[in-house]
């Protein structure tokens, strides 16, 4: 299975380290090539240097042959255009992207991208533990 | 017609001053406080400080009254969230958005994007289409730049004088609009002659229109 992680920052970073330790090809993407010091030492996967805004940058990480896309830059806007690209244009049906303010969820009705809001996760944790 | 734009410059105060002056109503969205307060002193539109991405500002610009959206920031993926937000959230059909990126252009449209504005492209068009032969005279580039309407005054040296349309040895994808002779407006058959100083409109896919200027004025 092919993994692309866009995005290297600690959400990104932990993930590529767990699907790489559990024997996925993992390849990795971020503008800054420093956020690659936090993957860590038995991380196999490839990592590109590169804004994946780009569309040259998807395709030299083989957005055509991605089983599971996961987006994490800490920019809305740009995981959505990401998420749209990978899962509309390129018909993978595996896309997972993090959305951090959760009034832009809207933008993901009637698509098959996959949402992770931090936010909301952690306030019905918060809201179960407190209330039960 | 109300429109909401997002962004900033000298491009949108402008488009600002122009629509207003025709009667639009204009709200303008920017982050920038100071930009806000310079378009409320000098402009008749409404600005709201704000991320046009996020939907409470456009609930604040009454995006659901809008007939249109502008997205012109510099930031392709903003431009493009603004765009869908306004359709998804706010049913506004007629969503404007700047690529900056050319490569993005094909992205939006795919993406929704009603119409894009895809400046690196519209500017190499517009040089590579500015021919040297003072005879050419580009009226006209619509569709983004996808058809030109220019018109061509034929000289003595140009090879199809006394030429029927007919006879012409034309490129495909090329149609002759009309023929201007002296006061008269003809609309050419393939039996018109083509004389000495009609001035020939023609309309031609861009990358034809070398083509087209060359059997015409045979340089």
């Amino acid at each position: 299975m092919y993994i692309l992680v866009i995005g290297c920052g600690r959400t990104g970073s932990s993930i590529a380290n767990l699907l790489s330790k559990e024997g996925k090809n993992v390849v990795v993407v971020d503008r800054d090539g420093e956020a690659f010091d936090r993957l860590s030492a038995e991380f196999t996967g490839f990592t590109i240097v590169g804004d994946a805004t780009e569309i040259e940058v998807l395709k030299e990480a083989k957005l055509d042959k991605t089983d599971v896309a996961v987006i994490t830059t800490n920019d809305d806007n740009v995981n959505a255009m990401i998420a749209q690209i990978a899962s509309k244009l390129y018909n993978i049906s595996k896309v997972f992207v993090r959305v951090i303010d959760p009034s832009k969820e809207v933008i993901y009705e009637n698509t098959n991208i996959i949402q992770m809001n931090p936010t909301n996760l952690l306030v019905s944790e918060f809201k179960d533990r407190i209330i039960s | 017609m109300r429109i909401i734009i997002v962004g900033g410059g000298k491009v949108v105060y402008h488009l600002a001053k122009n629509f207003t002056a025709k009667g639009y109503e204009v709200v303008i969205i920017n982050k920038d406080k100071d930009y806000c307060k310079m378009l409320d002193r000098k402009t008749n539109s409404l600005a709201i400080c704000g991320d046009g991405s996020q939907p409470e500002y456009l609930i604040q610009a009454e995006a659901r009254k809008a007939d249109a959206i502008l997205a012109l920031t510099d930031n392709d993926p903003d431009n493009l969230f603004i765009c869908q937000l306004a359709q998804k959230e706010f049913g506004i059909s007629q969503t404007f958005a700047v690529v900056n990126n050319p490569d993005n252009e094909e992205i939006f449209k795919s993406l929704g994007v009603e119409t894009i504005f895809n400046t690196t492209k519209l500017i190499s068009l517009l040089i590579e289409q500015r021919v040297e032969v003072s005879d050419v005279n580009n009226l006209l580039s619509i569709e983004e730049g996808r058809i030109s309407i220019s018109q061509v005054v034929l000289r003595p040296t140009s090879p199809v004088l006394g030429k029927t349309v007919r006879e012409l040895d034309l490129p495909h994808d090329i149609v002759f609009g009309c023929v201007i002779r002296n006061e008269n407006v003809l609309i050419p058959h393939g039996d018109t002659k083509l004389l000495e100083g009609d001035k020939v409109l023609i309309i031609t896919l861009p990358e034809k229109q070398g083509e087209a200027f060359s059997v015409l004025s045979g340089e």
